[in-house]
């Protein structure tokens, strides 16, 4: 229902939708990101559940920042899902939703994605000297030399990233 | 940590500060805050996590579906079942399955008794943090029989991992029932005995009442789920919303406070305690003998008696250990009413054996987050007060 009136309101902006196992999705540019909020949060879709990313490495636009929503009235839910690629920044909703705050800094942390006009984009989960990101897939599972001193090698696989 | 800790130079007039944690009584694991007061008046506070981060969502990607079950114990610790069947729940989703009907009740049943135990520990807690010890004492004596249970049901007192992809590990043994039917009957009056110690005290309302309040319009945009959301006046539970377990079946309310302060959500919690034992009650009058797994060898293992003795069962046994599940491709969020609010599992799959991405959305990071608003301007006594109330619990705010 919602995306029939996104399709109306903002023509172009759905790039990509699917529904699977009752969960609606839609893909839409980083740029259209911030017209499509606008318009969700006029909709009633006010509470922001959550943001996070996944990573698909060998894709050109290598993130997908997966933002889920919850309309507390129709309890409608909605997937948004904006591909960014590496290095690229996207728009910060903590104007908007105030939760969204901590939220963009885990993925800002986990995942390097920079939020534009995010009021304090400091890591989160963490420390601050922490080198890489830790949910990027090629980011190793028992943290490669992240964790040594100055001088080791890392504990497992011969000192060699898995 | 220079962007967090000043140095005195850097403060201007009587400022002090005053670190809490990581390692404080009130903080109820490990997390930090930096408070920067004007006497006793909080001018500031910078809550710093991370040091319960295992990366559960990293390891995650490297185990199967089931394996990931014991690291769902270990988010919310104070209620782990509940997690145990949120995470479950959300596999089913993928895979598109429904368990079977006792399955499904003896879940509701061990999810009740988890909200109950995690809000007999929030609201002693808080207690003992203000200053009334009594009435912890009272209510952990009710939350020792819920571990019995828990201990009898799945073996392991805290970290349960109780479900299955698909039921449950197995069946509630001889004796369940009468404990939990002697249990009703003694936790209502042990949640009689804590209310006529706070309800009605004058200290309890001094310093509760008025700390921490939250218009329900700013709960809903700092993300605010479960207890905390409803204290602030907005009725969203998702057992009514968005049933999931036969949920609509049973005959409950949803409390609702008004201001959302401390005082609020310690009677949202008390009452939800009072409805759960009456969502336990039906469940027993309805319990019904049956299977606790699917009857589907893709997902469940079969019986030993079958592997051992039939050649089908043996194959589905050992491509289910070696190879996992089929799963579908696609993508999955699954959200459950846990006792802090909505828990949500956000699943990835490429079809692999292992899930592509799996997100666990905690319901008390959003809420965490509004720490600073919530204390600001207040005095660093009420700082405990509203840090108790929020119910933080760092396993799942770190993962």
């Amino acid at each position: 229902m919602i995306i029939e009136h996104i399709d109306a309101q903002l023509p172009g902006a759905v790039t990509d939708r699917h529904d699977f196992r009752g969960d609606q999705t839609i893909v839409i540019a980083k740029a259209d990101l911030l017209a499509v909020v606008d318009l969700l949060h006029r909709e009633g879709f006010q509470l922001l559940v959550d943001i996070t990313a996944v990573d698909w490495p060998e894709r050109e636009q290598r993130f997908d920042v997966v933002y889920h929503w919850l309309n507390l009235a129709s309890q409608e839910r909605l997937r948004v899902k904006v591909p960014v690629a590496d290095g690229e920044s996207v728009a910060s909703l903590a104007g908007l939703f105030k939760t969204a705050n901590w939220f963009e800094r885990e993925v800002f942390d986990l995942f390097g994605i920079r939020f534009e006009g995010h009021p304090d984009l400091r890591r989160l989960l963490t420390w601050d000297d922490f080198q890489g990101h830790a949910l990027r897939k090629d980011f190793p599972l028992d943290g490669g030399d992240v964790f040594c001193m100055e001088g080791c090698t890392a504990p497992y696989n011969n000192g060699e990233r898995s | 940590m220079e962007s967090i800790a000043m140095t005195r130079q850097q403060l201007d007039g009587d400022k002090m500060i005053v670190n809490m944690g990581p390692s404080h009584p009130t903080t109820h694991g490990t997390l930090r805050i930096v408070l920067e007061l004007e006497g006793e008046t909080i001018t500031k506070a910078t809550p710093e996590m991370g040091y319960l981060h295992r990366g559960v969502e990293k390891l995650g990607e490297s185990l199967s579906y089931q394996q990931f079950i014991p690291l769902t114990d270990r988010l919310n610790y104070c209620s782990s079942i509940m997690n145990n069947v949120g995470y479950a729940t959300a596999v089913e989703k993928l895979l598109g399955i429904e368990i079977p009907k006792r399955a499904q009740q003896i879940r509701v049943l061990v999810s009740e008794l988890a909200r109950i135990a995690d809000h007999l520990v929030c609201v002693g807690v808080n207690a003992v943090d203000i200053g009334a010890f009594t009435a912890f004492l009272y209510l952990f004596r009710q939350r020792e029989t819920i571990y019995d249970l828990f201990e009898m049901a799945a073996g392991q007192r805290l970290h349960t991992s109780f479900t299955r992809i698909g039921g449950l590990y197995r069946d509630i043994p001889e004796g369940f029932v009468p404990l939990t039917e002697r249990f009703l009957v003694e936790c209502e009056a042990s949640i009689n005995e804590m209310e006529n110690l706070l309800t009605h005290n004058p200290i309890w309302h001094d310093r509760t009442k008025g700390i921490g309040a939250i218009s329900p319009e700013d709960a809903v945009n700092w993300g605010y789920t479960g207890p905390c959301l409803r204290a602030a006046g907005v009725p969203q539970d998702l057992r009514k919303a968005q049933p999931y377990l036969g949920y609509e079946t049973y005959d409950f309310d949803i409390p609702v406070g008004t201001t959302g302060d401390v005082f609020d959500r310690y009677l949202v919690r008390t009452e939800e305690m009072r409805q759960s034992l009456r969502i336990i009650r039906q469940v027993l009058d309805r319990l019904e003998p049956g299977p606790v797994m699917v009857d589907d060898y893709k997902v469940a293992l079969p019986p030993k008696e079958k592997v051992y003795t039939r050649m089908e069962s043996l194959i589905h046994h050992f491509k289910l250990i070696m190879h996992g599940m089929e799963m579908p491709v696609g993508e999955v969020y699954s959200a459950t009413e846990a006792a802090n609010g909505e828990l949500g599992f956000y699943l990835v799959s490429d079809g692999g054996k292992n899930p592509y991405r799996i997100r666990v959305r905690p319901p008390c990071l959003p809420i965490f987050s509004s720490f600073e608003d919530q204390v600001k301007g207040g005095l660093i006594a009420d700082a405990v007060a509203v840090l108790g109330a929020m119910n933080i619990i760092a396993g799942e705010l770190d993962r």
